[in-house]
């Protein structure tokens, strides 16, 4: 009888215990579930008296409360692309250097200041991008892509340093770490063997490195759509190096300004009800469009490692 | 098709030895091939270390020169002055951080243990899954959503704001991190409390957590050092303060958000303390976490 009452009493305290932390658990949906309903209520007003004009106008004056999302749109796609162009192969590249070639001692330097990049705030690349990048583009590296490939509407226009040639290259720097850490989990995770029976075949080494990276596309590919979430929704540094001109140019040394500079710069100066529904309506779009690209990662990584690996642990 | 033909040639007469028929230009510009790639993937390791040693230098060299004990504890003067330092920013991130810290330590940690502990079923998945959306989650998007459902509500920008807003970005890394340390974890420690009548909860509560303990410290302090950096969502949460404030309820100053400041104003003393602030967040930063990291490995491997 009494055993009796200690085991009941035991499992109704199991039953609270699993409930308290089931319930700092169910905290985690609470939290996005605000998240979405507040900037989804922030812009309803905006989605209701713009429209779909939003997305395709590229008028933004406050003063004549008309609003359009497009050069913004524009600049955090052109501004991540650049970053992407520049961190894809140099990320597989290295990523390849530490799971393939590179000895045991190496690879842990590298590894080691892949972290370090992957942990400075992002407002510390911003002022190296604006005192130290910018000062460099402007004198040396725009002015020879003005003199050599200014035939290319890519590369017209005026060396301002900052722009989104700076944003693109502060991004790239900043995007590197994801890729590196988690192609070489993926590299890792591919089995030896393909690359014994490559090179029991004949290949060189580079044809064997072939034989992995074919095996492991699809992480790679994961990481690769993981680091673009990252560059999308990337503030501070790229506020500090973009310009914050509200125009469309198709020369990558002109000025812009992304989706998270805008609501960076204006969101507390924003007076007027429809202008600061505006701003929450970009944070809207910006937040949708993570949501899409991370879902996808995630998904691409989780089968590329059979579940093995995670992105959050990558981070 | 030719060396087929030279195979059965060879197998109707005697046994010849094979000979690699494959032109000369063929295996050389496979072997060339092979040192360009072999060689291409060095210099993509070397091109991306040579950012970071960049951006260290550049951090000592101009951040050094102001690095005081001023710095540390004078207010920053008034506009046009020279010198003073962000005593006021250095002490606000630290009760930001603090106040992020205290709201999503026990929640983090709690459902880490629980997807450690009891995460098998359909409704972990979810948590997991949400937890990793959370992660995506741009941090200026998580400003703006703590602009409507806090700072709106009080009426201004708070420090309480800005706590708020970095517990959201500690929690999905505290989150995975703390149910990856609970998981290494060996099950024979559970096994064996079990096994002496110990009620789950208690195995869990006084066996798997104190075991786990020294890890989930870590991964607490990473997640900590990481949200300590965030400037975004602070812009408009804890907004600032160029004043000495202690008051929850009031805006605060930040280091992030006074180096955004004084590196985009146009004063050359500013620009310089802006450098400082940086060299100073990026050892409050950086270093926290790579001493974390290698204790990490040491218990690890240990």
């Amino acid at each position: 009888m009494n055993q009796e009452r200690v085991q009941h009493r035991g499992a109704s305290a199991d039953g609270v215990y699993k409930g308290l932390l089931a319930g700092a658990a169910a905290l985690v949906f609470v939290v996005v579930a605000l998240i979405v309903y507040e900037v989804a209520r922030g812009a309803e007003m905006s989605i209701r008296t713009i429209g779909w004009k939003f997305l395709t106008q590229t008028e933004w004056d406050p003063v004549a409360d008309q609003y359009g999302a497009l050069p913004y749109i524009y600049g955090t796609l052109v501004s991540s692309f650049l970053a992407l162009l520049m961190a894809v192969p140099l990320g597989i590249g290295s990523a390849v250097f530490l799971a393939e070639i590179a000895n045991r001692r190496i690879g842990s330097i590298v590894s080691f200041v892949m972290e370090l990049l992957a942990a400075i705030p992002s407002i510390v690349y911003g002022i190296w991008g604006f005192f130290v990048l910018a000062p460099w583009l402007r004198a040396f590296i725009e002015p020879w892509l003005i003199a050599n490939l200014g035939f290319l509407p890519l590369f017209r226009g005026f060396p301002f340093g900052i722009g989104m040639l700076n944003a693109g290259i502060i991004l790239a720097i900043m995007i590197i770490p994801t890729i590196v850490s988690i192609s070489r989990e993926v590299l890792l995770a591919t089995p030896a063997t393909l690359r014994e029976a490559s090179l029991a075949l004949g290949a060189t080494k580079a044809e064997s490195i072939g034989v992995a990276l074919d095996a492991a596309r699809p992480g790679i590919l994961g990481a690769i759509i993981l680091a673009l979430g990252r560059a999308l929704g990337e503030t501070m540094a790229v506020t500090m190096v973009i310009g914050n001109t509200n125009r469309i140019s198709l020369s990558l040394l002109d000025p812009g300004a992304t989706m998270s500079s805008i609501i960076a710069n204006e969101f507390t100066e924003a007076t007027g009800a429809l202008y600061l529904s505006a701003l929450i309506q970009i944070a809207l779009v910006l937040f949708a469009v993570t949501i899409v690209v991370n879902g996808l990662a995630r998904a691409l990584v989780h089968f590329a490692t059979g579940g093995r690996r995670d992105v959050a642990g990558a981070a | 098709m030719t060396s087929h033909e030279g195979a059965t040639a060879a197998a109707g007469t005697a046994m010849t030895p094979w000979t690699d028929r494959t032109p000369a230009f063929v295996r050389a510009s496979r072997t060339v091939w092979n040192h360009v790639v072999i060689g291409s993937c060095y210099v993509a390791a070397a091109v991306v270390v040579l950012p970071l040693g960049l951006i260290l230098w550049h951090l000592l060299a101009h951040g050094l020169s102001g690095f005081s004990l001023d710095f540390f504890l004078s207010m920053p003067k008034p506009v046009g002055e020279a010198g003073g330092g962000m005593a006021n920013a250095i002490v606000g991130t630290l009760i930001i951080v603090g106040l992020g810290a205290v709201v999503a330590l026990p929640i983090g940690v709690a459902t880490g243990v629980y997807l450690a502990e009891y995460g098998r079923g359909r409704f972990a998945a979810m948590v997991r899954y949400t937890a990793d959306l959370l992660g995506g989650v741009p941090s200026i998007v998580v400003g703006v959503a703590v602009y409507g459902l806090v700072v709106m509500p009080m009426g201004r920008f708070s420090a309480i704001a800005g706590g708020i807003a970095l517990a959201i970005l500690m929690l999905p890394t505290l989150i995975r991190s703390t149910e990856e340390i609970v998981r290494l974890v060996p099950q024979s420690y559970r096994q064996g409390a079990l096994a002496l009548g110990a009620p789950r909860w208690r195995v869990t509560q006084q066996v798997v957590i104190p075991a786990a303990r020294s890890g989930i410290v870590t991964a607490a302090m990473l997640a900590v050092a990481r949200a300590a950096g965030e400037t975004a969502p602070l812009l408009f949460t804890a907004l600032g303060n160029r004043f000495w404030s202690l008051q929850l309820d009031q805006p605060m100053a930040t280091l992030p958000v006074f180096i955004f400041d004084y590196a985009r104003a146009p004063y050359d003393d500013w620009n310089r303390q802006a450098w400082t602030g940086a060299l100073v967040l990026v050892l409050l930063v950086t270093v926290i976490s790579a001493v974390l990291r290698i204790t990490v490995r040491r218990i690890q491997t240990r």
